[in-house]
């Protein structure tokens, strides 16, 4: 059996709409690595017969000569954030387990019109509350990369840490992600492969279990900037049935790709120059400025002097947002129930929520909680929802100066699984470059730079203007180019 | 200032009543789902996945129950805010699916406004009052639990969840249990005109929070109580008696009162203690990150207006003025929509069966309309139960009947005679008045024949008339009435007795 699992998803797509081999064989290849890889704990369930279905759908257009979708033999993964129908959907808590959904999410439902199909679904940090895919009721997610020299399991990042860790493991050519802080660029960026959260609103919310609703946002991650262009083009549309949508067409980011950045003017933020950050990431970082100058971009000085306040506002916001959607994981209608003989309805919600959450997402709802009570709400929420007033408007007021932002993804490289769990503030501070981004809802890309010392991946950040993840994707492929980041870790599992 | 006073031991008490109103808005679908809002049906069979609140599900505003509100805010000529939000009100009960109820308590969609209560003595409201509106908001309904299917659990039926209401929250403006009676009552009545309600109580479709503290005259305002869920205009005054004599009494004796939520029992007219304040939750509310503030333009809220009716005190004051009815028609005719809207098709086709202005008949359509048909429709009711049947009332054969009676053709007692056979049988009333002889005779020659007699039989009684005993002239009509058996017209029968009488 040839082996495709280093394929992409465009040349996928192509080999089997040319003819060169079969979805079918594509899609076998992936189930066996998938089923091989157990020891990355990277899938929370598989469904390799979902990518086989959708593999001789696709071979069967084209053996009909019918239109192939975008994404026709193309097996993903699926972030166990999206509601599957019919398949056990999780979020990775144990509040949920069990619980098939009567309904697919829009994202996933828009992947599947595209003519992908499904390996499984992915591992994450519980309820998306987390950076190194540690909380999950599932177990920890190993990344395939290992420190030079060291057996230690690596952290592949959170909350989409199975997404990026199947991405660079080759047992899946692309997944889906989810990013409310973060958690998809970083990630991205811990396990050597491209990552975009587009513009809040161009991707539904509609069926993917709420974090921070104001924040969540889907995109895809993949190997390839090219990839992650197809793929977005296929998750991304205008949805009535979420009401912060947005109503614009999604344009031919695939088509459009360029990497001449001529007339473009990339700013680079004082502030993102923090105290602990790695000289490795700090040198990358330079990379990238000459990069980006050499495919003929102009480098400015910028600043966007709120940033140093954007992670406390978003521990504030989104544990605010989060404490308020998770108060439906109550026992009442759906998933665990843990009622005692002879208990009430208070014991009911108290033992059901006690066993059916884990720590960090209880820790996150006491925060929101305690942030939204009467008396501190003032103080804290309505405090940081005007820090990330400002926030947003530093970036417009930057926009005047520069057409995109290059930054570091991450202050560090990956980190031993298990270093920092009893550190939540450390944990916190993975995600300072990815934070402001989200709080202003911009369009913010991770990809490969290289490798630091140790054989880690580090990457680099793309923020754009509203609604122009086309030239976040061009510089994106700009660096890719110039980076060639060919780098796969070695297989140990 | 109302009047209404409560005598305690150490004086007089004034009451102090506000009343915030949940109206159940007018829509094929929920607020933020498209599930239907039938009344009625089959337990959790009107529930979309967003009313279940299940995994990843997403509220969209329904455009139908926001247009609702702004034209309710029109109806009550409040401030409508182009800009207003959706806020989460956090707790956690079993009939509440989401965790959080969609409400809008910092940015609400209908300001400040007002009703007007008119003066109506035999309901205790000597003069007319303004009610201060302070807000309409939007929010959801939650759903019901049902504690009587099994002997240890309780069940959940989710088909109100998500149903949208208005609630309308009134200024402290009320002084009696009438002032607040009048208030929902006409608050209903705009209601329904609008059609943003159907005012429907008895299904819950509106139901009072009724905040009432007493207060010596003159002093500062006392500590509230809120009894919530009262669901008729009754009981809503018999809160504010029951609960204005406790208060007064509690302190009274020395004690104070407690800020606290009561529940109304409707089978003893109590109230009694639901949650201390100790228990208020907070409901940690903060902006629904789900939807985007609502903004209204300029040519939404223009068609709202356009779309407005006209209202119950403008048309009564045009009842009053135009049509020269009583105040007190006009008050009756404009208070519910039905009633109007009756009076208004049988004053339509009463004037042309007439071939007179509506302004000519109004007054005697409005008779009819008031005392003269319900009181047909009632003894017939009463007497035929088994054949009457008001659907036989059509505004034709009703405006037939008054025609009649403006030729001079029947009487007035020959009309409330058809009327019942027209309930009764749903025959037209001409061919009743013909057939069963029930015409006015208006035959001068026939009545002038029978005067004549009258007169030569009762010399003596004309004398008498001649001389002073202008009493004798009812005793001549009366015989005149006797001898054309009751038919005569008598208006025709008054003009020739004059004549001849001289």
């Amino acid at each position: 059996m040839t082996d495709f699992t280093s394929l992409g998803v465009k040349a996928i797509r192509d080999g089997v709409a040319g003819g060169d081999f079969t979805a079918r064989e594509v899609a076998e290849s992936f189930n066996a690595a998938v089923a091989g890889a157990a020891e990355l704990n990277a899938f929370i369930v598989t469904t390799p017969e979902h990518a086989l279905a959708a593999a001789d759908a696709a071979d069967a257009a084209r053996a009909d000569g019918k239109a192939m979708g975008p994404m026709a033999g193309v097996p993903i993964g699926m972030k166990d954030l999206f509601a599957t129908q019919g398949t056990q959907t999780t979020a990775a808590s144990h509040i949920l387990e069990g619980f098939t959904p009567e309904y697919e999410s829009t994202v996933s439902q828009n992947l599947w019109n595209a003519g992908a199909g499904m390996l499984g679904k992915l591992n994450l940090d519980q309820f998306a509350m987390g950076s190194s895919n540690e909380t999950s009721h599932f177990g920890n997610v190993s990344s395939p990369w290992r420190k030079e020299g060291t057996n230690s399991a690596m952290s592949p990042g959170g909350s989409s840490g199975g997404s990026s860790t199947a991405v660079a493991a080759r047992i899946a050519p692309a997944a889906t992600g989810t990013d409310t802080g973060g958690s998809i660029r970083q990630p991205a960026a811990f396990t050597g492969i491209c990552g975009i959260k587009p513009t809040y609103g161009r991707c539904s919310r509609w069926g993917v279990v709420a974090f921070a609703s104001s924040l969540d946002q889907a995109g895809p991650m993949a190997r390839s900037v090219e990839d992650c262009a197809i793929m977005l083009g296929a998750m991304a549309g205008f949805d009535a049935k979420d009401a912060t949508s947005l109503q614009m067409d999604v344009p031919d980011w695939e088509g459009a790709l360029s990497s001449d950045l001529k007339g473009k003017k990339v700013g680079i933020p004082k502030e993102y120059r923090m105290d602990g950050t790695d000289e490795a990431i700090l040198a990358s970082w330079e990379q990238g400025k000459a990069w980006l100058k050499d495919a003929g971009a102009e480098i400015v000085d910028i600043s966007l002097p709120h940033t140093k306040y954007a992670l406390p506002a978003y521990y504030i916001i989104a544990p605010a947002e989060a404490s308020s959607n998770l108060a439906r994981y109550d026992g009442v209608r759906y998933g665990l129930r843990d009622l005692p003989e002879g208990a009430g309805l208070q014991d009911m919600y108290a033992e059901t929520r006690a066993a059916g959450f884990g720590d960090e997402v209880k820790r996150r709802i006491l925060i929101g909680t305690y942030v939204l009570s009467a008396g501190f709400y003032d103080a804290y929420y309505t405090q940081a929802q005007k820090v990330r007033a400002l926030v947003a408007r530093d970036f417009e007021q930057a926009w005047v100066d520069c057409d995109l932002i290059l930054a570091p993804t991450t202050p560090t490289a990956s980190f031993p699984l298990g270093s920092l769990t009893d550190d939540p503030l450390t944990m916190y501070l993975n995600d300072v470059f990815a934070v402001p981004a989200s709080l202003a809802g911009l369009p913010a890309m991770s990809v490969p730079a290289g490798l630091n010392p140790d054989g880690l991946p580090l990457g680099l950040q793309i923020v754009g203007k509203p609604f122009d993840e086309q030239t976040v994707l061009d510089a994106g492929l700009a660096i890719e180019q110039r980076a060639g980041f060919t780098n796969a870790p070695e297989k140990w599992w | 200032m109302s009047d209404y006073r409560i005598q305690g031991q150490t004086g007089e008490w004034e009451v102090v009543i506000g009343l915030e109103v949940h109206a159940q808005i007018t829509t094929q679908s929920k607020l933020f789902s498209g599930a239907s809002t039938t009344f009625g049906a089959e337990p959790n069979s009107q529930v979309s996945l967003v009313d279940a609140a299940m995994p990843g599900m997403l509220p969209v505003p329904n455009q139908e129950c926001v247009r609702q509100a702004v034209r309710t805010g029109m109806a009550i000529e409040a401030e409508i805010h182009s800009w207003s939000r959706f806020d989460r009100k956090n707790y956690f009960y079993a009939d509440l699916p989401q965790g959080y109820q969609i409400s809008q308590l910092y940015h609400p969609i209908v300001g400040e406004g007002s009703l007007l209560i008119e003066a109506d003595e035999k309901h205790g409201i000597p003069e007319d009052k303004v009610i201060g509106i302070e807000r309409i908001h939007i929010e959801q309904d939650a759903g019901k639990l049902m504690h009587d299917q099994h002997p240890t659990m309780s069940y959940v039926d989710l088909n109100r969840s998500g149903v949208a209401l208005m609630e309308i929250v009134s200024r402290p403006d009320m002084g009696s249990p009438a002032e607040a009676g009048a208030y929902v009552r006409k608050l209903r009545s705009i209601l329904r005109y609008v059609g943003s309600c159907d005012g429907n109580m008895e299904e819950g479709s509106m139901r009072a929070d009724v905040n009432v503290s007493v207060r010596k005259v003159g002093d500062e305002l006392g500590t509230r109580t809120e009894t919530k869920n009262v669901n008729s205009v009754r009981f809503v005054m018999a809160v504010i008696e029951y609960e204005a004599a406790r208060q007064v009494d509690v302190l009274e004796s020395g004690g104070s009162v407690d800020q606290e939520t009561r529940l109304f029992d409707v089978a003893t007219g109590t109230t009694r203690t639901m949650r201390s304040k100790e228990d208020a939750h907070d409901y940690r509310y903060f902006p629904d990150p789900d939807l985007l503030p609502l903004v209204l333009e300029d040519d939404f809220l223009a068609d709202c207006r356009a779309s407005l009716p006209e209202l119950p005190d403008a048309k009564r004051v045009r009842y009053e003025q135009e049509l020269g009815l009583t105040p007190y028609n006009a008050r009756e005719l404009t208070a519910e929509v039905e009633t109007f809207a009756r009076f208004e098709t049988l004053l339509g086709t009463a004037a042309s069966a007439m071939g007179k202005a509506e302004t000519a008949v109004a007054t005697t359509v409005a008779n009819w309309a008031l005392s003269v048909a319900p009181g047909v429709i009632k003894s017939a009711n009463e007497n035929f139960p088994e054949e009457a049947d008001p659907a036989h009332a059509t505004a034709e054969r009703q405006a037939a009947i008054l025609a009649m009676q403006d030729k001079g053709e029947i009487s007035g007692k020959q009309a409330k005679e058809i009327f019942e056979l027209v309930l009764r049988t749903g025959r037209e009333p001409a061919e009743i008045a013909d057939t069963e002889g029930m015409k006015q005779v208006s035959d001068t020659g026939a009545i002038e024949a029978e005067i004549d007699k009258i007169l030569a039989n009762n010399a003596d009684k004309v004398e008498q008339y001649k001389g002073g005993k202008d009493k004798l002239f009812g005793f001549f009509v009366g015989q005149t009435m006797k001898a054309m058996q009751g038919k005569a017209n008598p208006a025709v029968v008054n003009e020739l007795l004059k004549g001849k009488l001289g």
